[in-house]
C-alpha cells in the first residue's frame, strides 16, 4: 500500500492505495465520490472521464498513483457551491439531454473539456469529440443540441421534440 | 401552445439535477457496513461436465471468507421461469433447470461454476484465479439448426432434445394459409436473420445482499426494473424467503432495455451469502463480464412468405422461425417469440389469414430473453422487408403498396388473435411523408451522386402490442404472473402527495411524468407531488417497467387510486361547506359549490382529513391514502411510419444515416419532450441493430464480440439528428388516460427503414440485390456489391 494525494474539487484528497488501484476506484470507493461512473472495463465508454491538471481523462484508464499531486474535478465539483447548475448541466437538463443519468457525468466532463478548447463546436466537431462517450438512452440527439446550446449557439431549428 | 403543467406539458425533468451533479443512488454507489465482496468464477467454455472444483488454494488466500461451489447450492431452489409455452400438439415446453451455480455441467460461456467472497474486490478477484476447475469439454451446439438435427450433443441431458418448442399460430389456420399461399398471384418469399444483440445498458448490473440476524429480514439492493418481481421470483422459487421477510430496493438504476427485468442467479446468490456469512456481501458486475452474463436479445432466422392476389391485396402471411432460447430458459423468454412475435404478425395490414411457426431451441450461448422491443421488433422486421421485396417484384411503390393494404376500420379483429382498438395509418404516412421532404429526394440524390456516393430511401410502418396486459388473457397464454400494476397515492396533511408506484424508472422519466397526471386531476402544482418506486417496502405490489406498460398501465393504477382520492376529499368538502356531495366541483386546487360561491381549498380539505374536528366521521375514515389495482382490458397498440435515408460509400461498403424521419401514434402524450427522447433513444438502438450491432459467436461458442471494443455500439458519430413527430393520436379507448406507451417503438420500427433504404440505394445502382442481413455492415455491403 502506498500513500496518494491530491486536489479533488479544489480539496485536498488523500488515501492509501494499492499500485493497481485506478483512479476511478480512487475516487469513487475512497472518497465516496460516486458520480463518477464505470461502465466498461476497456476504456470505450466515457462514464468515468474527469479532469486531471485541466483535461479530460478517462478515470478507468490511469492509476491514482499517476494522478499525485493533480488538480483533479469530478462532476460534483461543476455546479456552484449553492447548487446552481453550470451552463453546460443546465443546458442538459433543459434539452432533454439524459435519461438513466449514467452516461451523464462523463458526458458533461467530456462536453467541459471540449467547450474549453472549442467554445464554438459544430454539429459534427461535438459529435466526433464524443466519440469516446457511449449514451444508449438518448439516441445523442438532445446531447448534441445540449452542448450546441450551451455554447451559446442557436438550436431554435433542431426539431424540439 | 405549449402547457406549462399538467398533462401534455414539456416539464423539465426534476430527477435531472441529482444525475447532473453527481449524487444520483445508483446500486453501486451503496455500501453498507461490513460489506464483503464477490467474484464469480465462470466458465471460459461453452460446454463441458464439470469433473472437480478444487477450491482449497483460493480459501487460504488472504481476505477470504468462503468460496462457494455448486455443492452449496444443490438444496437451493433454481431460477425460474415465468412463462410456459404450449406446443403445436398441446404439450407443454421442455423446461430445464437453471441452477444458482453450475450443477456437474456448464453450458455456456459465463457459466457461473464457484464464487469467492472475500474482504475486498480484488482479493475476490485474485483468489478467484486460484481455484482449479477441470472440465471435461463437450462439443458446443451454437448453430440452431444443427441443433436440432439428429444425433446433435444436447444442451441439456435431461430433455428429449434441443428443442423447447415448436409452436404454431394460429394452428387452426394453417391449411388455410398453405390453401391460400398455393392459390395466390404472387408469393414473395424472404429468408433472413434477425441478429442477436446485447441490451447494454450503461450501468452494468450490480447486487448487494444484507441480512439481519436479529430480525431475519434479507434485503437485496438491485439493478431492477421491477423489484416486486424479483421478490416474489427469488423469495417463493429460489431461497423460499417469505415477502414479509425481504425487501428487494431498486434504487436509480442506469437503463435497463429489458435486460434488467429477468431474475439472475447473482441475485438469488448475494442474499444467499449475505444470509449464510451473516455480512452484506457485493457484486458488481464488469462489463466483460455483462456481456456472458446479461440476457441477450433477438436471435431468430426466419423465412417469411406474403401471397399476393392479382389486385395486390394481401391474401396470406406464412413464417417459419428458429428462435435462439441460449442455454436456459431466462424469465420470459419462452413468450417472446410467441406471444409477442406472432401476435403481431398482421402487422398494419389487412391480411385474411396468417400462420406463425417458432421453433424454440436451447444451444450453449447466454439466455435470450426481451430486449427493447422483444419479438415486436423482429416481426416487424421481417414483415416490413417482404413487403418492400414485393413491391419491387411487382414493379409498384411500396408506399402504394402498403396504403392499399392498410387496416382503416377500427376495432379490428386480426387473425392473429388480437383487436387494435384504434390507429390511423394512412395519418401516421401523410405525416410522415411530409416530414421525409419526399419531393427533395430526387435532388438529394443527385447531389449525393455528384459525391460518388449511392443514396437510398426506406419507408416503412409498425405496429406493437404495449401496455401488457390483461391478467386473464395472459394467464391463457401462460403466463406465470398477472400484468396489473398499482399504485397507492398518499396525501399529507398539509396537501402535498406521495405516489408509491409498482412501475420503476430508470431513464423514462416517471418522477416528472406522474405527477403531471395527477396535477392535472386535482389542478395543484407538480411541485407538490412525488414519486417513490424501486422498493417493495413501500408500493403494495407492482409488475415492473417494460414493454411500454408504466404510463398505460402503471399510470391508469395511478388516476384510479386519484380519482378514489378526489371522491373522498369531495365528502370533506361537502360536509366543510355543508352542501350537497353531488355538488362539489373540484378545479385548480379548489372545491366549490356549483351555484354558489362557496369555495374550499385543496389544503384545508387535506387538513381536515387528518385534523378531524369538523368532519364526517360517521360516514367516513380519517386520512387520506388510497390505493389501486389497475389491469388493463387489452394490449395497446401504438403504430408509426418510418423513413430513413442512407448513402452508401460504393468503395468500402459504408453505409452513413443522412436522414431519419418517425411519426408515431402514442394516442395521449403526457410529456412531449420525454415521449421524444424515448423515441430518439429507440431509434439509435434499432439503427444499431441495422448497421453496427452483432453478438457473433465462433463455432465453438465463444463470444467473439465481447466487449466495446468488438461490439459495435452507436456513437454520436454514427446517427444524424432526427425528426420525430407524435401529433397523430388516436387515443387508446380502454384506459383513462387514452396511452399508448412510447418506449419501445423507435427500436421496432427503424431497423427495417435502414435495411429498405440500404437495398433502394444498391437497387438504385444497378446491383440486384433484394436483402442483406444486419448489421448492414461495409464488409457485408461491399461483399453483397460484388456479386
Amino acid at each position: 500500500m502506498a500513500q496518494v494525494s491530491m486536489t479533488v474539487n479544489g480539496k485536498p484528497a488523500s488515501g492509501e492505495i494499492e499500485g493497481r488501484t485506478l483512479l476511478v476506484d480512487f475516487i469513487r470507493e475512497s472518497l465516496d465520490l460516486t458520480g463518477t461512473h464505470v461502465g466498461c472495463d476497456t476504456s470505450q465508454c466515457g462514464a468515468c472521464v474527469v479532469h486531471v491538471n485541466g483535461k479530460a481523462v478517462k478515470a478507468c484508464t490511469m492509476f491514482a498513483a499517476e494522478a499525485e499531486g493533480a488538480e483533479v474535478t469530478t462532476i460534483e465539483g461543476m455546479a456552484a457551491e449553492d447548487g446552481t447548475l453550470n451552463p453546460i448541466q443546465q443546458a442538459f437538463q433543459d434539452h432533454h439531454g439524459l435519461q438513466c443519468g449514467f452516461c451523464t457525468p462523463g458526458m458533461v466532463m467530456s462536453a467541459s473539456a471540449l467547450l474549453a478548447e472549442n467554445p464554438k463546436p459544430s454539429e459534427a466537431e461535438i459529435r466526433d469529440y464524443l466519440e469516446g462517450n457511449i449514451c444508449r438512452c438518448t439516441g445523442y440527439h438532445n446531447i448534441v443540441k445540449a452542448i450546441l446550446a450551451a455554447s451559446g449557439q442557436d438550436v431554435s431549428n433542431i426539431a424540439a421534440e | 401552445m405549449p402547457k406549462d403543467g399538467g398533462i401534455g406539458a414539456s416539464s423539465k425533468r426534476r430527477e435531472d439535477v441529482r444525475f447532473l451533479t453527481g449524487t444520483g443512488n445508483y446500486t453501486d454507489d451503496i455500501n453498507l457496513r461490513g460489506q464483503a465482496y464477490v467474484h464469480f468464477l465462470r466458465s471460459d467454455v461453452a460446454h463441458g461436465t464439470l469433473k472437480s472444483v478444487d477450491t482449497k488454494a483460493a480459501e487460504g488466500m488472504p481476505g477470504v471468507l468462503r468460496v462457494f461451489t455448486g455443492a452449496d447450492f444443490a438444496e437451493v431452489g433454481g431460477l425460474p421461469c415465468g412463462w410456459q409455452v404450449t406446443d403445436r400438439h398441446g404439450e407443454p415446453m421442455q423446461e430445464p433447470g437453471h441452477p444458482v451455480l453450475a450443477q456437474g455441467k456448464v453450458r455456456h460461456v459465463g457459466d457461473p461454476i464457484a464464487a469467492v467472497v472475500a474482504e475486498s474486490r480484488e482479493q475476490a478477484r485474485d483468489a478467484a484465479e486460484a481455484i482449479e476447475v477441470d472440465i471435461d469439454e463437450l462439443p458446443a451446439v451454437v448453430d440452431m439448426k444443427a441443433a436440432l438435427a439428429d444425433g446433435s450433443t444436447k444442451v441439456h441431458d435431461d430433455l428429449t432434445s434441443n428443442l423447447c418448442y415448436d409452436w404454431g399460430f394460429v394452428e387452426e389456420n394453417k391449411d388455410a394459409v398453405d390453401a391460400a399461399i398455393k392459390s395466390a398471384a404472387h408469393v414473395t418469399t424472404l429468408e433472413l436473420k434477425n441478429n442477436r444483440l446485447v441490451a447494454n445498458p450503461m450501468e452494468p448490473r450490480v447486487a448487494v445482499g444484507d441480512y439481519n440476524r436479529s430480525t431475519n429480514d434479507s434485503t437485496l439492493y438491485t439493478t431492477s426494473q421491477n423489484p416486486h418481481v424479483i421478490r416474489l421470483l427469488m423469495g417463493a422459487f429460489v431461497l423460499g424467503i417469505p415477502e414479509h421477510k425481504l425487501r428487494v430496493v431498486a434504487p436509480d438504476v442506469g437503463g435497463g432495455f429489458g435486460s434488467k427485468i429477468y431474475h439472475y442467479a447473482e441475485e438469488a446468490f448475494c442474499t444467499f451469502a449475505a444470509k449464510a456469512l451473516n455480512r452484506p456481501v457485493k457484486w458488481t458486475s464488469s462489463r466483460s463480464e455483462a456481456f456472458i452474463s446479461d440476457a441477450h436479445g433477438r436471435d431468430h432466422v426466419t423465412k417469411i412468405e406474403l401471397a399476393l392476389d392479382a389486385d395486390n391485396n394481401f391474401a396470406a402471411i406464412r413464417t417459419e422461425t428458429y428462435a435462439n432460447m441460449g442455454a436456459y430458459l431466462s424469465t420470459f423468454a419462452p413468450s417472446i417469440p410467441t406471444w409477442l412475435h406472432g401476435t403481431l404478425m398482421a402487422g398494419n395490414y389487412k391480411t385474411p389469414v396468417i400462420y406463425v411457426n417458432v421453433k424454440a431451441v436451447f444451444t450453449n450461448t447466454v439466455p435470450v430473453d426481451a430486449y427493447r422491443g422483444a419479438g415486436r421488433p423482429e416481426a416487424t422486421f421481417q414483415l416490413e422487408r417482404v413487403i418492400d421485396k414485393a413491391a419491387r417484384e411487382l414493379g409498384v411503390d411500396p408506399i402504394a403498396l402498403r396504403r392499399q393494404n392498410f387496416i382503416t376500420e377500427f376495432p379490428y379483429a386480426t387473425p392473429v388473435a388480437v383487436e387494435y382498438d384504434t390507429g390511423d395509418y394512412n395519418g401516421t404516412m401523410d405525416k410522415l411523408l411530409e416530414m421525409a421532404d419526399m419531393s427533395g429526394f430526387e435532388a438529394r440524390l443527385a447531389e449525393s451522386k455528384k459525391r460518388g456516393k449511392l443514396r437510398g430511401l426506406g419507408v416503412n410502418c409498425y405496429i406493437e402490442a404495449c401496455g401488457i396486459a390483461p391478467s386473464n388473457l395472459v394467464g391463457q397464454l401462460g403466463a406465470r404472473a398477472g400484468l396489473y400494476e398499482s399504485a397507492t397515492v398518499r396525501v399529507n396533511a398539509t396537501g402535498g402527495i406521495t405516489v408509491m408506484t409498482g412501475s420503476h424508472s430508470h431513464g423514462q422519466g416517471h418522477e416528472t411524468a406522474f405527477p403531471q397526471v395527477v396535477a392535472d386531476m386535482l389542478g395543484i402544482d407538480e411541485s407538490m407531488i412525488e414519486i417513490e418506486h424501486g422498493d417493495t417496502d413501500k408500493a403494495p405490489m407492482g409488475m415492473g417497467t417494460y414493454g411500454s406498460r408504466s404510463i398505460a398501465v402503471g399510470g391508469s393504477a395511478m388516476v384510479r387510486a386519484t380519482e378514489k382520492i378526489i371522491a373522498k376529499t369531495k365528502k370533506i368538502a361537502a360536509h366543510l361547506m355543508e352542501a350537497s356531495e353531488a355538488d362539489i366541483e373540484l378545479k385548480d386546487g379548489q372545491f366549490t359549490v356549483a351555484g354558489t360561491d362557496k369555495s374550499v381549498a385543496w389544503g384545508d380539505v387535506t387538513l381536515a382529513a387528518y385534523v378531524p374536528h369538523n368532519y364526517p366521521l360517521e360516514e367516513i375514515e380519517p386520512g387520506l391514502e388510497e390505493t389501486a389495482f389497475y389491469d388493463p382490458a387489452n394490449f395497446t397498440y401504438p403504430a408509426g411510419a418510418y423513413a430513413c435515408e442512407v448513402e452508401v460509400d460504393p468503395d468500402t461498403g459504408k453505409v452513413t444515416i443522412e436522414r431519419f424521419a418517425a411519426a408515431d401514434d402514442f394516442g395521449n402524450v403526457i410529456n412531449p419532450m420525454i415521449v421524444s427522447g424515448q423515441v430518439h433513444g429507440g431509434l439509435a438502438q434499432g439503427i444499431g441493430q441495422a448497421l453496427l450491432e452483432n453478438a457473433a459467436y465462433d463455432e465453438n461458442g465463444q463470444l467473439l464480440s465481447a466487449s466495446y471494443m468488438d461490439y459495435a455500439m452507436p456513437r454520436a458519430d454514427d446517427v444524424p439528428f432526427y425528426s420525430v413527430d407524435h401529433s397523430s393520436q388516436t387515443p387508446c379507448t380502454h384506459n383513462p388516460l387514452g396511452v399508448k406507451g412510447c418506449g419501445e417503438a423507435g427500436a421496432i420500427g427503424s431497423p427495417p427503414a435502414v435495411v429498405n433504404a440500404v437495398v433502394d440505394a444498391l437497387q438504385r445502382a444497378g446491383h440486384d440485390i433484394t436483402h442483406i442481413d444486419m448489421p448492414v455492415s461495409p464488409s457485408r455491403v461491399w461483399a453483397a456489391m460484388q456479386g
